[in-house]
């Protein structure tokens, strides 16, 4: 395949593909089809079964029979594969080709689009389970040709656009037939992914979290939908009901992403075919326990190009670590026994396909698992294993010859056979014209050398030790050879046509004159000595070692999971934040992740001591209001209630501000949906767990609540004048969102306690809507509202409302204007989570006063002080102590406006926030007052596990520059051996605030929080 | 005769600015405060005598002998600072960020040497007010974007217009330098960096602007041209030229430029990487105005807390270093000035070099310390008495504060609306 130039086609049976019952009025109908017989080849049947010797018979696009004492009929065509190997050829699950997409319409209109453009169909574009791509197919023989020439024989195609994007089909790499030929099934697959359409401007989803909300809510509706309670057509829910019983395909990605949709899948009890994106390895455990069946594309990334250094300064460590690890990948899947297919997914070019697949032999993945995973495995996930996906009788004449394994980097794919039908990728035999001839013509003799390669010959004429310009062109036997003039002044040339039989070649020769006579070259019989030694074990391919994967694997990351200790701080000063107040000289032992004591000179029987002399402990601290840690988006903003999506689904364990708040002193916080509407998301209270995963940051028994928003953002004031398409535009229409939402919750929950009561008319199942359980959750007082507010009028309309539904507020965020009205909070029952000095930002922060907390906790408000920023979280120490400059307020309080008092507003007080017996182990040693300026976090504890250790900094830094500089030179060393390179890439990890719009955050952000 | 006056907080109700202080005609004495000159030195129990708006003397009040003066403000076991600096900053400028209307701080056009802050400086801006009670009491007012935003000029912070605001006009351009890389993409996708092709192109083109200018400024013109009339003063020294750059090869160049312009002063701002060039800095007396302290590193690899340690890094390596806060809400975070030189000391630096930072270095870098920056004889009287450590949050309580003598009010908007309500919930529960 290397060397190849030409892709030839063989005509075997031109006709096999016309139908039988076709009319045929170009000619007369013919029905002679021969055998074929490839025989004396090594023939992997499956991909654990080889037979030597072997002899595959096929007749049309059928295998009539394998084996080795198989019967040749008589005059059937015979190819000799002596020395050669035989494989199914490969089957892709994941692929768009030859699918017909259209070119998305670029719009030049910026006004949201919140409704659907369709009719008759689900009220999201981004929905289109209808879509089929049988119905859309274009076959391209030249991207075909590629696939073939990697192996391919069968390709399951769908068009990848949209959340739920439609069906594939599955059909091969036949050039020679029509469509009715290629296509083995029309559909085979339903896809899904977290993607928006590009053919349409509706706003909704804008986020992960939006379109896994919204994948739930085609779940229930379909559901719904298919036991016939709707009034109304929907097509899309038609078809998505229709599609359920093919296989689920999952465009995931990244691994956070697969363990996603695994997620998704779980609650509706489907098993999706996950297409990962070669990360898994990272979180391995996690992925295992999925149990689901993974799509790997085999591409790796290339070496950054890092010769400029202060580019390469700008190549993160994780960046380049996955340089070196991607290729162990799918060992690693391997080894944990995770079910996985191969795909040219995301590969730049096809061609790199086998090259990449030989890598992952070399890095350890077994080749007859990478065999199941491109035939039997990808063959049985569709259903077709009758028909492709191994070598046996009865079965589509699907398989490729290589002139020897696959997997070395020496052999080629010689032919692959589509449906019988043979296509030449290189000769299996080629002719080898290489040798020293006496050529002679005209009375001149020459000395002819033919050398070079099989597949492109070069030719050297020489004449009493004098060289002559020669070209030559072979094609087999036709030999073409054009001998220039000895004199370079002149443009002479004799021109040379022959053919070649048995080492002889003769022919026509035309000379300079125009005469023209014969020629001939006989071949000398003594040949050149092969030079054997140079290729023997030189070029045994060198694995590097794999650099360890650390928790998480990226910078910071540790190398073993960090673990719970048992820890004694002893003499210190420490911050109990309950009525003991601050006690002196102090030990604190910390046992099972839990505050086992706290006393003074306790015994250190076999826990790890820490001398806290000098120094400070506190509980961790609590942000009420954090947007680190969330993956693509944390805004749903693309309708103006989303409370059906939640940042639970798509927490973040790798986002490096985890480590930097710990390093703050942070050890938990609560991440929210942004302001971006009336009714935001539902939030996730995390404890900062750095090197766990999701789940396991997740504190699950902890209360839950949900972001509303008021004022400038959800009236979209700053969104420019393009937006003013979207209800509410003013405070006014805010309280009627509310309105319309809460007295639908109701009338929901009537539908359905009249439905399942079984009395009265209601008789239809009502449709079960996410967001309106969430509502409902709201009234019910299962769920708590954490609200995004600046000026008192709006505050206070929150407040009335939430009194009219007979439930109460449980927080104001941001809350600047909350001194204006305090006795009112205070009566009302609703906690303050604000800045410390924040104003000037937009017009409702206007008059947002530093004295703002102080004045609120003096009338009786829970307080506390949070940040909206992943700068500003890791100095909320620094934040709450400005309260004691802003209002006087008491060192001891102004610490629990950030430990204390944000555990009680989030009502996990029994569980954090204080330093007390049975409380979880979540501190922090400071060296100094936690409240000074002068203070450093210099060991950070969540639930008894050191996350944070000031001490180990310098070690970790020196170990960062130690690998970066590793493997600077790794990739420098690439870049000279001539592997290719990419652009130094900076990883983005960009900063949520309350208005970041999108699935991505901006780098320059503007605070309008 | 010895007078101590009881310090007075007037609260004036009602929603106007405050007041400036009138011209001081008394002499002042201040005694017994711990006195941080903002040169690095302590006074732990210091004499300042205030005449006509200057320190008279200043000294240890253990050998001193104190001379008659009008007002004695017995300040024992308080702390004495001279008035912190904000430099590169837009205070007044921009009154309310997301209220387009209230902003004054960019022109459109590249290079804008002409166009001077000075005059859309709202000396009655609210956040003006509110940075006083922090011991903020100077700023540069400088305008930004483009490649030349303009001219800025420093002011003083209590004023009834920029003119009486000003105290050095026209102090200095600045000049954004080019980034030697770019990134593919935009934000939502990012592509990867690259080098800026455009990058030497840029600094041609800064070069051919200066020479232009430097050959009209050196020859005789008939017509006048504006923009390069404002660049004049830079090869002589009486401005400064700053230069905005982060990036280690930005720095450098910048420094080249210094040099092959004959630039007598020249000063970079922000300067994030400029603590591995620091011996350049050192050797070509550039100063550097860094970063805001409380920002995050810029890259996933690098120490938490470098943006902490970066002041240090530069002072250990002799170069002079000042504190500007450009960047989100700058000018409402301009009264956190004290607590970025706070955070400075918590990660390296003692505390008085952490003082210079936004005191006696600022002043040199921004060529008035001749009359400010230190407590001094001679130089002017703004300075302020805290109760306690001023870096520090929690004792940051300002009882009295003075510029050029005069005792100004430290009320803002913010402690009127916090005795207004103060005041409301007193009254309901009477």
């Amino acid at each position: 395949m290397r060397y190849f130039s030409l892709v030839m086609v063989f005509f075997l049976s031109l006709t096999t593909q016309a139908q039988e019952y076709f009319p045929k009025n170009d000619g007369v109908k013919q029905s002679f089809k021969n055998f074929t017989a490839i025989q004396n080849a090594t023939i992997y049947v499956s991909a654990t079964q080889k037979i030597e010797n072997a002899t595959l018979l096929i007749k049309e696009n059928k295998i009539i029979d394998v084996g080795t004492s198989v019967n040749i009929p008589k005059g059937a065509q015979i190819i000799d594969a002596k020395g050669k190997t035989i494989y199914p050829s490969f089957v892709e699950l994941y692929s768009e080709f030859g699918i017909n997409k259209p070119t998305p319409r670029p719009s030049g209109n910026f006004t949201p689009q919140y409704e659907s453009s369709r009719e008759g169909y689900y009220w999201n574009d981004h929905v289109k389970p209808e879509y089929n791509a049988y119905e859309n197919l274009s076959y391209d023989t030249k991207a075909a040709g590629s696939l073939r020439e990697a192996g391919f024989g069968t390709v399951l195609s769908h068009h990848s656009d949209g959340v739920i994007a439609g069906t594939g089909l599955l059909w091969t790499l036949n050039d020679f037939g029509s469509n009715a030929d290629r296509m083995l099934k029309d559909k085979v697959s339903q896809h899904f992914t977290f993607n928006r359409s590009r053919f349409t401007k509706q706003t909704y989803p804008s986020s992960l979290m939006g379109s896994m909300a919204l994948i739930r809510q085609v779940y229930h509706d379909a559901k719904w939908y298919g036991q016939g309670n709707a009034s109304n057509k929907d097509l899309s829910l038609e078809a998505f009901n229709t599609n359920k019983n093919l296989i689920q395909i999952f465009n995931a990605g990244d691994k956070l992403n697969a363990l996603r949709a695994a997620k998704i899948g779980n609650e509706f009890g489907v098993k999706y075919l996950i297409k990962g994106s070669g990360n898994e390895f990272e979180s391995i455990n996690e992925i295992k326990k999925t149990g689901a069946t993974f799509i790997i594309p085999l591409n790796f990334p290339d070496a950054y190009d890092v010769s400029d250094p202060y580019l390469a300064q700008q190549v993160s460590l994780s960046d380049m670590k996955f340089w070196n690890q991607a290729p162990f990948n799918l060992k690693i899947l391997a080894e944990n026994n995770v079910p996985f297919v191969l795909s040219t997914a995301d590969l730049k070019e096809t061609k790199s396909f086998l090259s990449n697949l030989r890598k992952a032999v070399t890095y350890g993945l077994p080749k007859d698992k990478a065999l199941l995973a491109l035939t039997e495995t990808p063959a049985k996930l569709v259903n077709q294993f009758d028909k492709v996906g191994s070598i046996a009788k009865g079965k589509l004449a699907n398989f490729i010859i290589v002139s020897g394994d696959i997997f070395e980097d020496k052999s080629n794919i010689l032919e692959n056979w589509v449906q019988g039908n043979r296509n030449i990728i290189d000769k299996i035999n080629p002719t080898d014209i290489r040798g020293t001839y006496d050529l002679t013509f005209d009375n001149h003799k020459f000395e002819l050398k033919i050398e070079g390669e099989t597949s492109k010959f070069e030719a050297k004429a020489v004449k009493d030790s004098v060289n002559f310009g020669t070209k030559i062109q072979f094609n087999d036997p036709w030999v073409n050879l054009v001998i220039k003039n000895q004199d370079t002044t002149k443009a002479n040339f004799v021109r040379l046509s022959g053919t070649f039989v048995k080492d002889m070649m003769q022919g026509k020769a035309v000379l300079e004159n125009g005469n023209e006579t014969t020629w001939t070259a006989t071949k000398r019989t003594t040949e050149v000595k092969e030079d054997k030694k140079k290729d023997d074990k030189k070029d045994e391919p060198k694995v590097p070692s794999m650099y360890a994967v650390t928790f998480p694997n990226i910078s910071f990351g540790t190398a073993e999971k960090p673990k719970q200790e048992t820890i004694l701080i002893k003499n210190t000063t420490v911050w109990t934040g309950e009525k003991d107040g601050i006690l002196k000289e102090t030990d604190v032992l910390i046992q099972n992740g839990k505050i086992a004591r706290i006393g003074k000179n306790l015994p250190s029987t076999g826990a790890k001591v820490v001398d806290g002399t000098g120094k400070h402990l506190t509980a961790g601290i609590i942000d009420e209001h954090s947007h680190i840690a969330i993956s693509n988006g944390v805004n749903e903003g693309g309708q103006n209630s989303s409370a059906e999506v939640t940042i639970e689904d798509v927490v973040n364990s790798d986002d490096i501000n985890i480590y930097r708040n710990l390093a703050g002193g942070v050890t938990s916080a609560n991440l929210l949906h942004g302001s971006a509407n009336p009714i935001g998301g539902r939030a996730a209270f995390i404890k900062l767990k750095w090197g766990y995963s999701p789940d396991e940051m997740l504190v699950n028994d902890a209360p839950k609540y949900i972001k509303f928003a008021l004022g400038e953002n959800v009236k979209q004031s700053n969104w420019g004048d393009f937006s003013r398409n979207r209800f509410p535009q003013s405070r006014m229409g805010v309280e009627q969102v509310y309105e319309d939402y809460f007295t639908r919750a109701i009338e929901y929950k009537n539908e359905w306690d009249a439905y399942k009561s079984g009395k009265g008319k209601n008789k239809v199942m009502p449709r079960f809507d996410i967001e309106l359980e969430v509502i409902g959750e709201i009234l019910a007082k299962k769920r708590f509202i954490t609200c995004h507010s600046y000026v008192q009028s709006e505050i206070n309309m929150l407040m009335k409302l939430a009194e009219r539904y007979n439930f109460k507020i449980q927080t104001f965020t941001h809350i600047l204007e909350g001194y204006k009205l305090a006795d009112k909070m205070s009566a009302h029952g609703v906690a303050g989570s604000t800045f410390a000095d924040w104003w000037a930002y937009k017009y409702e922060v206007n008059d947002a006063i530093p004295y703002n907390a102080a004045i609120m906790m003096n009338e009786g408000v829970q307080v506390s002080i949070n940040s909206d920023d992943a700068e500003m979280s890791r100095r909320l120490n620094q934040e709450a102590a400005k309260t004691v400059k802003y209002g006087n307020v008491t060192e001891e309080e102004a610490w629990n406006f950030v430990t204390l008092n944000p555990a009680k507003i989030l009502q996990v007080d029994n569980k954090v926030g204080s330093i007390k017996v049975g409380k979880d182990a979540d501190v922090v040693l400071w060296s100094d007052s936690p409240l000074s300026i002068y203070t450093r976090a210099e060991k950070t504890l969540v639930d008894g596990i050191i996350f944070y250790d000031l001490e180990k900094e310098a070690e970790t830094l020196a170990l960062i520059q130690k690998e970066r500089a590793e493997l600077i030179n790794l990739m420098l060393d690439a870049k000279n051996k001539g592997m290719k390179t990419q652009l130094p890439k900076k990883k983005e990890n960009g900063h949520y605030h309350c208005d970041t719009l999108g699935e991505y955050c901006k780098e320059s952000h503007y605070k309008y929080n | 005769m010895k007078k101590y006056i009881v310090l007075l907080f007037i609260s004036l109700f009602g929603f106007a600015q405050q007041t400036p202080a009138p011209k001081q005609t008394k002499s002042i004495l201040i005694l017994g405060a711990k006195a941080h000159l903002g040169n690095g030195k302590v006074i732990e129990n210091s004499m300042i005598s205030i005449v006509d708006g200057k320190i008279a003397a200043i000294g240890d009040a253990t050998i001193m002998k104190p001379g008659k003066h009008d007002i004695w403000i017995d300040a024992s076991g308080k702390h004495v600072y001279p008035g912190f600096i904000a430099p590169n900053s837009t205070l007044g400028l921009v009154e309310i960020d997301a209220v387009r209307a209230s902003d004054d701080e960019s022109e459109i056009g590249e290079f804008n040497p002409h166009v001077r802050s000075i005059i859309a400086y709202n000396s009655e801006s609210k956040l003006v007010e509110t940075t006083r009670p922090n011991g903020v009491l100077l700023a540069q007012i400088t305008p930004r974007g483009g490649r030349i935003p303009g001219t800025s000029s420093i002011v003083q912070l209590d004023a009834w217009t920029w003119e009486d605001a000003t105290i050095k006009e026209n102090d200095g351009i600045h000049l954004n330098w080019p980034r030697s890389y770019s990134r593919a993409g935009w934000w939502a996708e990012p592509g990867g960096i690259e080098m800026n092709k455009n990058y030497d192109p840029q600094v041609k083109a800064i070069q051919e602007y200066f020479d232009n200018a430097f050959a009209y400024l050196g020859s005789k013109n008939s017509k006048k041209d504006i923009p390069y009339e404002a660049m004049k003063g830079l090869q002589s020294g009486e401005k400064t030229l700053f230069i905005n750059a982060n990036g280690e090869k930005e720095i450098i160049d910048a420094v080249l430029f210094k040099k092959k312009n004959d630039i007598k002063k020249m000063v970079i701002v922000g300067g994030f990487y400029a603590f591995k060039v620091a011996p350049l800095l050192k050797e070509n007396n550039v100063a550097v105005l860094l970063n805001r302290v409380h920002s995050l590193p810029l890259l996933e690899d690098q120490d938490v807390n470098l943006p902490y340690k970066n002041a240090k890094l530069l002072v250990d390596a002799g170069v002079l270093v000042g504190l500007q806060n450009a960047g989100d809400m700058e000018r409402m975070q301009t009264r956190n000035l004290p607590f970025y030189a706070g955070t400075c000391a918590a990660w390296g630096l003692n505390k008085e070099q952490a003082l210079q930072l936004i005191t006696g270095n600022s002043a040199k870098i921004l060529g008035i310390d001749n009359m400010y920056g230190t407590l001094e004889s001679g130089k002017s009287a703004t300075l302020f008495i805290s109760e306690g450590d001023a870096l520090d949050m929690k004792t940051n309580v300002i009882s009295l504060a003075f510029i050029d003598g005069r005792q100004i009010s430290l009320d803002s908007h913010h402690t009127e609306l916090y005795q207004r309500y103060k005041g409301k919930f007193e009254q309901q529960k009477k």
